[in-house]
């Protein structure tokens, strides 16, 4: 058997090619581009949606217009030219009345080739997938499931026609329109995304998931995602993102809002897998997104995150843990590969009393990437006895990447116990020697160690993700993964 | 007048008190031009995103004191270190006091920047090592643009200086509210050892301001031992920038003993530039009262093979504020480093704050680096352990605080000042302990 190196890996991860990169052809209804008022009053338009919403963009869009981008992060990048994106496309068979049997049928075959076979998925995996391709909602299944159970599963802008009490209430509640450039310019352009509502004590029986994928090039995507537990209740929710390849870089600016009542419980998982860029570093997609939840009393909200693709990341999942007794968690593995740079982390927020918070964040750099970690635990005067445990590994493959930690840890209690852990490091000689000498060739070796890097996050997934996750984290450092 | 204009238009007169034929004019007028445009770090700044200078700048600061005092050293006894024959440069307002110093060119000089800048014989020294270490910011530019007067040592080849030097600052007050800004150049060269101990005291009622900046250089196989004791009172204000630049094989260390102060920074840099070489930052902080200590640490690694140890202890009462700010840079060639950085605090009062931002930014691959960061309170379940064996509440808090910073305090190489700082966490406790750690 050949010998299998570290070198080897180098080379492969460097040669691999974005496998899911393909381009299918949908007739799009897409706006011209350009940004300013009147194509926000016409996405809301278009939207039919009410007095109130098109207000909200139209105010949203005057703070955006107002801010400055961010340039604090990590990261380099050329900033995109606001005025140069369409802000609306849809793919335009589109009609709320049909079943899965009318959509598109090139459309399907997208998902298939993606492995996510909407069949397949109603019949086999009992997991509902409100499944988004450029920006609109196209089919939405086991709606009937969750209507008996009284939870609402449904894009956000049938949200916005529907219920617009829940929407009205909660919408920007959590991020609001000041909140970040990004933030404010998602807010008066978004297109659709996820709406979710658990009612009091209902634990949702399956794991909620939308599929995200950027489709029409020169678009951008704007996502908005709310989800609502109301108290006692229960909901895991999963997010996947691929995206083809394309040339010009492109624009993801989401946001996602969580709002945990007292007692509940949701769980969020993401794999991200956004085209990264070639190996020169061409091309690849801006991933600018803000995730935060808030947590009421015995409320608790963990954010599992797989990171693979894009080629600027900037993301920063975040729990505000207002109520007492509340739980924050977020485990996340960030792999960077050839250009790609991502700056991630998480915010724990700590308010209330006898608030815990985990962090686990393992980041795996390759080729020329730049990965950096970036997290805040603040702890105010009144959050009595709050407890904080941080964990942030990276691990290092060949040596023009680089790995960065930024932690800011803040205690203002005295009762405040924080713990903080970075390590960083790349897969020891011994480690693979003490294999070698077990009759474990170096390819498994790397496997195995990468595995068990990452064993800890990983475990966190859902069952259905965790093997989708399994597929991403084998594209971007395939052979090193067993 | 805000205190930005009145110094830069004071620098003409201070300019006429220096001799502006030699090489440092330049050095002069290029830092006060940069002063004037970045002025004085802000909130805004990243590296000082939780220290604030600005209730100090308010001060309408004395820049050039105008009366000579003298101290006589039985008054003064207390704050130079016990039985220990040592090099003395004592600086009293910001101007050197002879008579309490003990300086020397015997095989090694120990002396003053004033000399140093201005005589030809130390010009050589001078002309390769002034201003080269220093990395330019407002605080930094503003020291070197009024640099006249500090501590001079040079430590020739394969040479060891044959006691600790000591280094120390006091303001009366007679001169009203005084900025200071002592400038120190430290030049070990290649097999050679120096130890310094450096110390800043205000002996007034009067508000003082140190801007201090210290350069170190430490040759090939240098070895470097730095302890600062920060025990000042509450109306004085100390902004510490030293650089340290190490070379193959070197060792540097520089302990740092924060006790006081209303506000303290701390920028200690080192810049390794070659190979072997081990850095060592240690830090135990005590404070209580409305104190704000503030450590801001930066290692850079530049060459393979070397090492950085950091570990900073932080115990925090009343109203005190604590803020850690680490970051090691391993360049991408620096393979094989081992970097550590550690910082434990803890919070004995609701009103006291710790802000900590330990950073790693790492380029090379075949490194070991990791730091950790805890917040805290002392162990319940230890406290009763003693207390059940008799000890009372207050003496059994204190060992444990000892038993907190213990690694920090035994690294502590002067047996003489290794007392004296355990007497000064003894007082600061309140507690007589019986013992020497």
């Amino acid at each position: 058997m050949s010998k299998f190196t570290e070198d080897d890996l180098k080379k492969e991860l460097e040669t691999k090619e974005y496998e899911y990169g393909f381009y299918t052809d949908i007739e799009s209804d897409t706006f011209p581009v350009g940004l300013n008022e009147d194509v926000v009053r016409a996405i809301s338009a278009k939207k039919n949606e009410p007095k109130w919403m098109t207000d909200w963009r139209v105010d949203a869009f005057r703070i955006w217009s107002a801010m400055e981008e961010p340039e604090w992060a990590n990261v380099k990048y050329n900033k995109p030219d606001f005025q140069a994106i369409s802000y609306y496309s849809a793919p335009k068979k589109t009609d709320p009345n049909k079943s899965l049997e009318d959509v598109d049928p090139e459309l399907l075959a997208t998902f298939e080739k993606l492995g996510i076979s909407l069949d397949e998925q109603k019949k086999l995996s009992g997991v509902a997938v409100d499944v988004v391709v450029d920006s609109v909602s196209v089919a939405t299944t086991f709606k009937k499931t969750l209507n008996e159970k009284g939870i609402i599963f449904c894009s956000i802008s049938e949200a916005i026609q529907e219920h617009p009490e829940l929407v009205k209430k909660y919408i920007g509640s959590i991020v609001p329109k000041t909140d970040n450039f990004y933030a404010a310019l998602n807010s008066a352009v978004f297109t659709d995304g996820s709406f979710c509502y658990i009612p009091k004590g209902v634990k949702c029986p399956m794991e909620l998931s939308t599929y995200f994928r950027i489709n029409q090039g020169g678009t951008g995507q704007f996502e908005r995602t709310l989800l609502v537990a109301d108290q006692g209740s229960y909901v895991s929710y999963l997010e996947g993102c691929t995206a083809p390849s394309r040339d010009e870089n492109q624009l993801h600016a989401a946001v996602v809002e969580l709002i945990a009542l007292d007692d509940a419980e949701i769980k969020y998982s993401t794999v991200q897998n956004w085209f990264p860029g070639d190996k020169e570093g061409k091309g690849g997609v801006f991933n600018f997104v803000t995730k935060r939840g808030l947590c009421e009393n015995n409320a608790k909200i963990s954010w599992t995150q797989v990171e693979t693709g894009s080629a600027v990341t900037w993301k920063y999942p975040s729990c505000i843990l207002k109520g007492n007794n509340s739980v924050g968690e977020f485990y996340s593995i960030a792999v960077t590969n050839n250009y790609q740079q991502a700056d991630t982390g998480t915010k724990m927020i700590h308010l209330g009393k006898n608030t815990k918070s985990t962090i686990i964040s393992k980041g795996i750099s390759a080729g020329k990437s730049q990965n950096s970690y970036r997290g805040l635990v603040q702890i105010s005067p009144r959050a009595e006895n709050a407890r904080n445990f941080s964990q942030c590994d990276s691990l290092l493959m060949g040596n023009e990447c680089g790995a960065h930690t930024f932690p800011y840890i803040e205690a203002k209690n005295k009762t405040a116990q924080i713990e903080h852990e970075a390590t960083t490091s790349k897969i020891g000689e011994d480690q693979i020697f003490y294999c070698n000498q077990r009759g474990i060739d170096t390819e498994k070796a790397i496997a195995l160690i990468v595995n068990g890097f990452s064993k800890e996050v990983l475990n966190k997934l859902p069952m259905e993700f965790a093997v989708e996750a399994q597929k991403l984290l084998e594209i971007s450092l395939e052979g090193s993964v067993g | 007048m805000e205190l930005k204009e009145k110094l830069v238009s004071s620098f003409l007169a201070f300019e006429s008190t220096v001799d502006t034929t030699n090489s440092t004019h330049d050095i002069r007028s290029e830092a006060i031009k940069f002063f004037e445009i970045y002025g004085f770090p802000t909130k805004k700044n990243e590296a000082w995103k939780y220290t604030s200078l600005n209730n100090i700048l308010k001060q309408d600061f004395i820049l050039f004191p105008k009366n000579e005092v003298a101290l006589e050293y039985k008054d003064v006894k207390k704050y130079f270190i016990n039985d220990l024959d040592s090099y003395k440069i004592v600086f009293i307002d910001g101007v050197y006091s002879s008579h309490l110093s003990s300086t020397t060119h015997d095989k090694i000089d120990v002396c003053l920047m004033s000399s140093a800048l201005t005589q030809n014989r130390f010009k050589q020294v001078i002309d390769v090592y002034y201003n080269t270490i220093v990395k330019e910011d407002g605080m930094t530019a503003l020291n070197t643009a009024y640099a006249k007067e500090g501590a001079y040592i040079y430590i020739p080849k394969n040479t060891i200086a044959d006691k600790p030097i000591e280094v120390v600052h006091f303001s009366t007050g007679s001169n009203g509210t005084l900025l200071c800004q002592p400038r120190n150049l430290i030049v070990v060269e290649d097999r050679s050892q120096v130890t310094i101990v450096e110390r800043h005291q205000n002996l007034s009622t009067e508000k003082a301001f140190t801007n201090s900046v210290t350069e170190i250089y430490a040759g090939k196989n240098a070895n470097i031992d730095y302890y600062k004791i920060q025990n000042d009172t509450k109306l004085s204000s100390l902004v510490d920038n030293t650089f340290v630049e190490q070379h193959d094989t070197s060792v540097a260390s520089v302990h740092t003993f924060a006790f006081g102060g209303e506000i303290t920074r701390n920028n200690l840099n080192f810049y390794q530039k070659g190979q072997g070489i081990d850095s060592i930052l240690n830090g135990v902080t005590i404070l209580e009262g409305k104190t704000h200590v503030d450590h801001n640490t930066l290692v850079e690694h530049q060459e393979p093979n070397c090492e950085s140890h950091q570990d900073y202890k932080g115990i925090f009462d009343d109203k005190a504020t604590g803020v850690f700010n680490g970051k090691i840079i391993v360049d991408q060639i620096a393979q094989k480093t081992n970097a550590f950085q550690s910082n434990n605090n803890i919070l004995l009062s609701d009103k006291a704050t710790v802000n900590s931002k330990p950073q790693l930014e790492i380029f090379a691959d075949d490194v070991k680096c990791s730091h950790g960061c805890t917040i805290g309170q002392l162990d319940e379940s230890a406290l009763f352990y003693m207390r059940s064996r008799g000890i009372a509440t207050k003496e059994a808090k204190a060992l444990l605080m000892y038993a907190f910073a213990n690694n920090v305090l035994e690294s502590v190489k002067i047996p003489q000042l290794k007392k004296r700082i355990n007497n000064l966490i003894a007082e600061k406790l309140g507690v007589s302990i019986g013992f020497d750690l």
